[in-house]
């Protein structure tokens, strides 16, 4: 089998990456392969609303947000398959296994990553206690309840304030059921305050930072949890035990690149991340390999992950056109004070497609501070935040005539006043 | 005169912000860092509004549940009656994006629409 | 029906099946009664997975005894149930000079047991052949012939091949009382009564509550427990060898190891617990687990964790297998105090046992016996070509379920269609490995979930964690009621 561009995953990332490509270049044969019955990825499963501000300007659930990508998908006749896993892949070829072709490989001009991101389960938790059922992480009690339309349980502890979880309080609140508690580690929460407001206080939910659950019992199915006050060090503060009686624990506390297939293949990754270390073509490091979405890192926003994934399809287009890579010199950017990881981590001029947009995370808190950015040294923007959490990601855009300038190197940075 | 304590939720900040109120007269909004928070509170206590998301029964479909939502959002009390509406209600496949499931939800004046298609079974 | 038996065997973990398998090489009618849902359902499911060399346990014991022939006949056992086994070898780590007496005293028991292969190395023979090992490390003991093995498909297959020969299975049936009658034994169980001519008790942690129903000299089992982590798939290699620490009274100490699918697996703590059915992880267990792990090998990434177990060792004050018959109770046959080296020494456990039986009831051997049982077919462990014929024959071997481990619906279907199959989540992952690997099942589970309410014709509200009450869901979103 042959494709200009085989894209790997048909969630939100693959459908936009598939889409810009075609749009880049209409000539070109684009394949997705999707390991699920049907396209749009885990947007399928997020049935409340609050998708497509950015790209559609309006307010739309996950299914509608997957439908929209998916209709032009078929005006531009891309071709995909469903129920298709991908086993390897390289930069020309990408195997993959399906019940009606067997083990097959698709020789290819370049590959788009964008095979998402998985839950962390209980056991990478340690989380001491039984194991009775019960226990979901809150994406899998998603599924059931939203697609499947099973109810995981009645009684409710969640643990973890991802966003996931807090959109799970309120479904299953929604449903019928009864959520005690949502306990977060850390002394902030790591969801959208908009997710705070509507999905716990809406309903009463408390949210108790700073604790975790510290056993869980039950034989056969969770009878209770019992959860503890933690100290700075995150470790549980002896005396502050309660226990709740509860029937399910969702977890909700964190989320993982999936980046077995890109490990595999040799390309670079950044520990930050966990996911590819990529220039500002989204571009990994081996050639016409190409990653996107929550492979690449984890986002808050489908829109951005979408924006972004459109210039990695559109890049990959460029790529099989021009049969490999204009060379030009490289900016390094780097990470200062404050900052986790950037994407890009480093930036061809010569590729840029205008202007540049950095997207980082912090490492903890900050209030009243600065996001800087300095060329070779040199104060480039300065711009005062009233906030900066680990749970939203910043971004700053750099002008392409100022790029023009060259610096060697680009450092994001947050200053505290 | 009434205190109603709120959280903004435009940005991450998450400002605590306390709204005085006379009746339906609000008298004075503070805790607020900035214009957008002003706004959220004014409209949040007069009139506090959630587009409801949640899923529906299908007949004769690949599926037996589709996602759904009210067209627009419903007054923040009415929450568990729409949800009560929907849960009684069903529809029957072929569903596409945008139909009207329920046309007027539990007297909000509001439709449930489907927000997902399904075809028949 | 008719409920007498020649042989009754209580427990179906790796003892109960070893001996279920054996006994069914004879002409005589075996009942095996479990309480679990399943095979492999107590100690059998949560231990290290590791057949040991033989050179722990002191000469002249059942112990030495049955781990060396358990250890030889392991080669010939796996092969023939195709059960995953890899003799990767062992290194007992001295890692202080006042201790290097300790390592010389395990070579010369190991000599005397009957150890092939044993070699003392130094330094620099270690860091050769595993350089990941502590800076440390003053010598070790290397055992060539230890190994790492599948304990659920040991277990599950040597009870299929049982089935495949006659052997009759009863789950999810707890005995409460056992008598004598006359020449027999009448076994009282929470569903029927069975009688039989012999009893061969394997209820592991439980073993001395039934012997003590029978027998005027008791024995006592403390449930001794073990916490585990497990390891990601991805630091296959990180040790090639299982990694012992020196032992002590409590036991062979917090080893790392390979798993025989390439996982790696630290620990077991070893915690006297009063609780002989419950084995919950403890922080303080998972924090001896890791601190026993860095002491013998440097930079292990515990961060890699996918999970943490604990299991059951059925510990008997006298610290020695007690395979015999009772004492004042012809015909009940004793498996008591079955821990480390237990999961070696099942297939000579069961061996012995049967010929103690055998010989007991006058026992004749069949002409045809079946000693052949195949595992779930591995698409992904084919050659090309047979996998390409497979999946076009039967199209559900292409289509991936569990992503981590790259399970097929074909794998999954036939593990629970076989005899003796899966009913429950925990039952498919263990003939499987589907939701074994580093999601946990997050992504397949509702997959395997729909697979089993078709396969069993239960509704999925029904589908089981691991049998009793673990629904898994509670029902239905909108129901109406």
């Amino acid at each position: 089998m042959k494709a200009d561009i085989v894209i790997v995953g048909g969630g939100p990332a693959g459908l936009a990456a598939a889409i810009a490509a075609a749009k880049e270049d209409n000539t070109l044969d684009i394949l997705i392969l999707e390991r699920d019955h049907e396209l749009g990825g885990i947007l399928n499963q997020c049935i409340h609303n609050g998708f497509g501000l950015h790209t559609f300007n309006e307010e739309l659930t996950g299914p509608e947000y997957a439908a929209r990508f998916e209709s032009q998908l078929d005006e531009l006749g891309i071709r995909y398959m469903l129920d298709t896993m991908v086993l390897d892949v390289s930069s020309n070829s990408v195997t993959a296994v399906n019940s009606k072709e067997g083990v097959f490989t698709v020789e290819c001009g370049a590959v788009v990553l964008c095979m998402g991101c998985r839950e962390r389960p209980r056991g990478a938790l340690n989380i001491p206690g039984l194991r009775p059922a019960g226990v979901f992480t809150a994406g899998t009690a998603q599924r059931l309840v939203n697609i499947e339309g099973y109810m995981p349980g009645k009684e409710v502890v969640i643990l973890g304030s991802g966003d996931i979880g807090l959109i799970m309080a309120r479904r299953m609140t929604l449903e019928g059921a009864k959520v005690k508690a949502v306990c977060e580690l850390m002394p902030y929460s790591g969801g959208l305050k908009r997710n705070i407001v509507q999905c716990l206080d809406d309903f009463d939910i408390p949210l108790l930072l700073s604790h975790t659950v510290i056993d869980i019992k039950g034989k056969e199915r969770v009878t209770s949890v019992v959860i503890a006050e933690v100290d700075e060090r995150a470790k549980p503060i002896p005396g502050t035990e309660q226990e709740i009686s509860c029937d399910t624990l969702l977890l909700s506390c964190g989320l993982i690149p999936e980046n077995e297939l890109s490990r595999e293949a040799g390309v670079e990754i950044n520990p930050a991340t966990n996911g590819p270390v990529v220039n500002e073509s989204f571009e990994t490091s081996i050639p016409g390999v190409f990653a996107c979405g929550n492979v690449l890192h984890v986002h808050d926003l489908v829109d951005y992950v979408s924006e972004e994934s459109g210039r990695a399809g559109r890049s990959a287009a460029r790529y099989v056109k021009n049969k490999g890579n204009g060379s030009g010199p490289v900016i390094k950017v780097k990470n200062g004070a404050g900052v986790r990881y950037t994407v890009p981590s480093s930036v061809r001029t010569s590729e840029l497609e205008g202007d540049l947009i950095i997207r980082f995370r912090s490492g903890g808190v900050y209030r009243d501070s600065y996001i800087d950015v300095l060329f070779d040294g040199v104060s480039k923007i300065h711009r005062r935040k009233p906030i900066i959490t680990p749970g939203e990601m910043e971004q700053v855009i750099l002008k392409n005539e100022d790029l023009e300038q060259a610096p060697s190197e680009i450092l994001i940075r947050i200053t505290e006043n | 005169m009434e205190k109603r304590e709120l959280t903004c939720i435009n940005c991450p900040m998450g400002c605590r912000i306390t709204v005085t109120m006379q009746g339906d007269d609000i008298i004075s909004v503070e805790g607020n860092t900035c214009k957008r928070g002003y706004l959220y509170a004014c409209n949040e206590v007069r009139t506090p509004v959630r587009t409801v998301t949640t899923t529906i029964r299908v007949e004769g479909g690949e599926v037996d549940r589709i996602s759904c939502k009210t067209k627009e959002p419903v007054p923040k009390e009415k929450i568990f009656e729409v949800m009560e509406a929907v849960n009684k209600a069903s529809c029957r496949a072929p569903v596409a994006i945008g139909d009207v499931l329920i046309p007027d939800c539990a007297g909000t004046g509001i439709p449930v629409v489907a927000t997902k298609a399904v075809s028949p079974a | 029906m008719d409920n007498s038996f020649d042989v009754i065997i209580i427990g179906a973990g790796v003892t109960g099946c070893a001996a279920a398998r054996e006994l069914s090489r004879y002409n005589c009618s075996v009942l095996v009664i479990e309480k679990d849902e399943d095979i492999c359902c107590g100690t059998s499911k949560a231990n290290s997975g590791i057949v040991h060399a033989g050179y722990d346990a002191k000469p002249g014991t059942l112990k030495a005894k049955m781990n060396i022939r358990g250890n030889e006949m392991m080669t010939s056992l796996c092969e023939d149930l195709d059960i995953p086994f890899k003799r990767i070898g062992s290194l007992v780590v001295c890692t202080d000079e006042a201790n290097r007496e300790g390592i010389d005293e395990l070579y010369e028991r190991g000599i005397t047991n009957g150890v092939p292969g044993l070699k003392i190395l130094g330094k620099d023979g270690v860091k050769k052949i595993e350089p990941n090992i502590s800076d440390d490390v003053v010598c070790a003991l290397y055992a060539p012939t230890a190994g790492v093995i599948c304990p659920f498909r040991l277990n599950i297959a040597m009870g299929e091949c049982a089935e495949q020969n006659g052997v009759i299975f009863k789950f999810d049936t707890k005995v409460n009382d056992i008598r004598r009658t006359g020449d027999l034994w009448t076994v009282v169980t929470d569903k029927d009564t069975y009688s039989a001519r012999a009893v061969l008790n394997a209820a592991g942690c439980h073993a001395d509550e039934l012997h003590n129903l029978v027998s005027d000299r008791k024995y006592h089992i403390t449930a001794r427990r073990g916490d585990y982590m497990l390891l990601d798939r991805s630091l296959d290699g990180f040790v090639e060898h299982i990694i012992f620490p020196q032992p002590t009274k409590m036991g062979k100490g917090i080893l790392v190891t390979p798993t025989v699918h390439g996982n790696t697996l630290v620990g077991p703590t070893a915690i006297d617990t009063d609780d002989k059915d419950e084995a919950p992880v403890t922080s303080e267990g998972l924090s001896k687990v890791q601190e026993g792990a860095v002491k013998n090998v440097k930079g292990l990434p515990l961060k890699q964790v996918i999970t943490g177990f604990s299991g059951l060792r059925a510990h008997e004050d006298g610290g020695e297998f007690i395979l015999e018959e009772a004492e004042g109770c012809p015909g009940f046959f004793d498996c008591v105090g079955i821990e480390s080296p237990g999961l070696t020494a099942c297939p000579a456990i069961g061996e012995y046992m049967a010929s103690l039986i055998s010989a007991k009831l006058g026992l004749t051997k069949k002409d045809t016996w079946n000693g052949i049982c195949r595992d779930v077919i591995k698409p992904f462990e084919l050659p090309a070509e047979d996998r390409a014929a497979l999946i076009s024959e039967h199209p559900e071997y292409g289509r991936i379920i569990c992503r981590c481990e790259t399970i097929t619906e074909g794998e999954i279907i036939d593990s629970i269609r076989r005899p003796l199959g899966a009913k429950s989540l925990d039952g498919v992952k263990r003939r499987t490995r589907a939701g074994m690997g580093r999601c946990q099942g997050g992504f397949c589970s509702p997959r395997v979930m729909e697979i089993l309410s078709r396969e069993t014709g239960l509704p999925l509200d029904s589908i089981t964690k691991s049998g009793g009450d673990s629904q898994i869901v509670i029902g239905r979103t909108k129901d109406e009621g």
